[in-house]
This record gives C-alpha cells, sequence and structure tokens, in this order.
C-alpha cells in the first residue's frame, strides 16, 4: 500500500463525548451581527445590468462615434449649428438621452466596482463612492436638462 | 509565476486589466463630455470655442485613442458576454480574445484617416 492511500480511521481520536471538536462556522453563516435588510441581489441585478446596458451602448456609442468623428469630415463639422441640425429631430434627442442615461449607470457601476477593489481603508472607499455618486448625479441631471431645454435660437 | 495565484497572466488576465483601464479612461471623458456640451445652453460662442479644442492636432489624438479605448472595451464586452452567458465561451476565451484583437486593429485601420482628417488636412492640407 503507498503512502497516500495509508488508512488513518485507525488513529487514535482527539475527540471524544466529552471533548468536542471544535465547531467551524461556515464562511456564510448568517450570524446575530448580520443585517437582514441588506441581503439584496444587488449585486446580481448589477452584474445583469452591466451585460445587457453593455449591449445597447455598443450600438449606441459607435453609431455615436461613426456619425461624430468618422463620417462626414470628422470632427471638423462639428459645432453649435450641427448640433442644433441633429437635436431638431426627437429620435437623436432620444437616442443622446438613452445614451446618457445607460453610460452614466454603467460607468458609475463599474468606477464602484473599481473602488471597492483598489481603495482598503473603510474611510476612502466610503468618500470616493460619494464623490462618485454625487458627480454621477449631478452629470446625468446636467446632461437630461440640456437636451430637453435645448434652444437653436438662444439668441 | 507563483502558484495559487489569480493573478495567472495571460489572455484572462491581461485583457480584464485593459478592459477596466479603458473603462475607467472613458468614464473619465464621458464626464467632461457632458460638461462641454452643456455649453450649448450657455451660447453658441462658448460651445463652439471648446469644440475648436477638439480641432486642435493633440486633442484630435485623443480622440483617435478614445475610439481606440471604446472599441476595445466595446468588442472585448462583447466577448464578457460570450464567456458568461455561451456554453463554450469559456473554453474559447483566448481564441475569443484574440478575435477582438483582430477586429480591433481593422476597426482602428479604417478609422485612422475619417477621425485624423481635420490634423492631416490642417497639417499636410491641401
Amino acid at each position: 500500500m503507498s503512502a497516500e492511500t495509508t488508512p488513518v480511521n485507525d488513529a487514535v481520536s482527539l475527540y471524544d463525548v466529552d471533548h468536542p471538536a471544535p465547531v467551524i462556522e461556515p464562511p456564510r453563516k448568517r450570524t446575530a451581527k448580520t443585517p437582514k435588510a441588506t441581503r439584496t441581489n444587488f449585486e446580481l441585478y448589477g452584474w445583469l445590468f452591466m451585460r445587457l446596458s453593455g449591449i445597447v451602448l455598443v450600438v449606441l456609442v459607435l453609431g455615436h462615434l461613426l456619425i461624430q468623428l468618422v463620417l462626414d469630415g470628422g470632427v471638423s463639422k462639428i459645432g453649435f449649428a450641427f448640433v442644433a441640425g441633429r437635436w431638431a429631430s426627437p429620435f437623436w434627442q432620444a437616442w443622446d438621452l438613452v445614451m446618457l442615461w445607460l453610460a452614466m449607470l454603467h460607468g458609475a457601476n463599474g468606477l464602484r466596482t473599481v473602488i471597492n477593489d483598489y481603495a482598503q481603508r473603510d474611510n476612502t472607499r466610503f468618500w470616493l463612492k460619494m464623490l462618485l455618486y454625487t458627480a454621477t448625479v449631478f452629470t446625468v441631471l446636467l446632461g437630461t436638462l440640456v437636451i430637453f431645454t435645448f434652444d437653436p435660437n438662444i439668441r | 509565476m507563483p502558484a495559487g495565484t489569480l493573478y495567472r497572466g495571460r489572455e484572462g488576465m491581461w485583457s480584464w486589466v485593459a478592459h477596466r483601464v479603458t473603462g475607467v479612461l472613458i468614464f473619465f471623458f464621458l464626464f467632461v463630455h457632458v460638461l462641454d456640451t452643456a455649453l450649448v445652453r450657455v451660447s453658441p460662442e462658448a460651445y463652439d470655442d471648446v469644440v475648436a479644442t477638439y480641432k486642435t492636432p493633440l486633442v484630435n489624438v485623443m480622440e483617435y485613442g478614445l475610439v481606440a479605448a471604446i472599441l476595445f472595451h466595446a468588442l472585448n464586452g462583447l466577448r464578457v458576454i460570450a464567456v458568461d452567458f455561451w456554453s463554450k465561451g469559456p473554453k474559447y476565451q483566448k481564441q475569443l480574445l484574440w478575435s477582438v484583437v483582430g477586429v480591433w486593429v481593422v476597426l482602428m485601420a479604417g478609422a485612422f484617416y475619417p477621425v485624423l482628417q481635420h490634423t492631416l488636412r490642417t497639417l499636410f492640407g491641401s
């Protein structure tokens, strides 16, 4: 019999009825300290959102790049008049609005993951995420306001 | 390479690193881009002034870099979806990555002149 298969069950046990083996808790066992309210599927939905929004963003963002930077002279043609021409159409307003919301939420969730991975101190992590959420809400609201209130005859 | 680490190098790890780096860069650009576009609510001149920056050679080259980052992030993102949802995705993840790189190279070559034509015409233009 080889060394690997030497039976160990005839070894004298350290434990018996009077000296029970110590209990090792499963790593994810709920304890008295585990808050009930935080046990949600948030991370699952976040993971799914990254993939679903990603597919939509591939179309929206690559289409946007094609129009803005590739077709019809590249960046040369861009200016107030070009923006006014595009936002005269509800289709492109809707395109840009959906792109803004999805891209900001997709990017914010990505940065949240990066912060969680690399910011080790609790305080640093908390404040970096507060900064991220503040910037995200500000940017989404500002962009939405600009799309809805755009005025081609501003002057 | 030490045993027992998740960081095994090669295609799997480096595509993950590149996905993170490009994602963070794109997010920072997006933030700036919404701010600059918001200038259309200030005045046509304010907007055209900031867009003039986008037409300088240095920033035009950075736009090509932005296209590079977005194209990689988009194509590799589709690869991640394939790895997660396609039953053979994990088995072919390396081939998928080299397909991503191949498509990326072709699209970047195709985008070179259209994206940089403003600078090329300004510097060497007819």
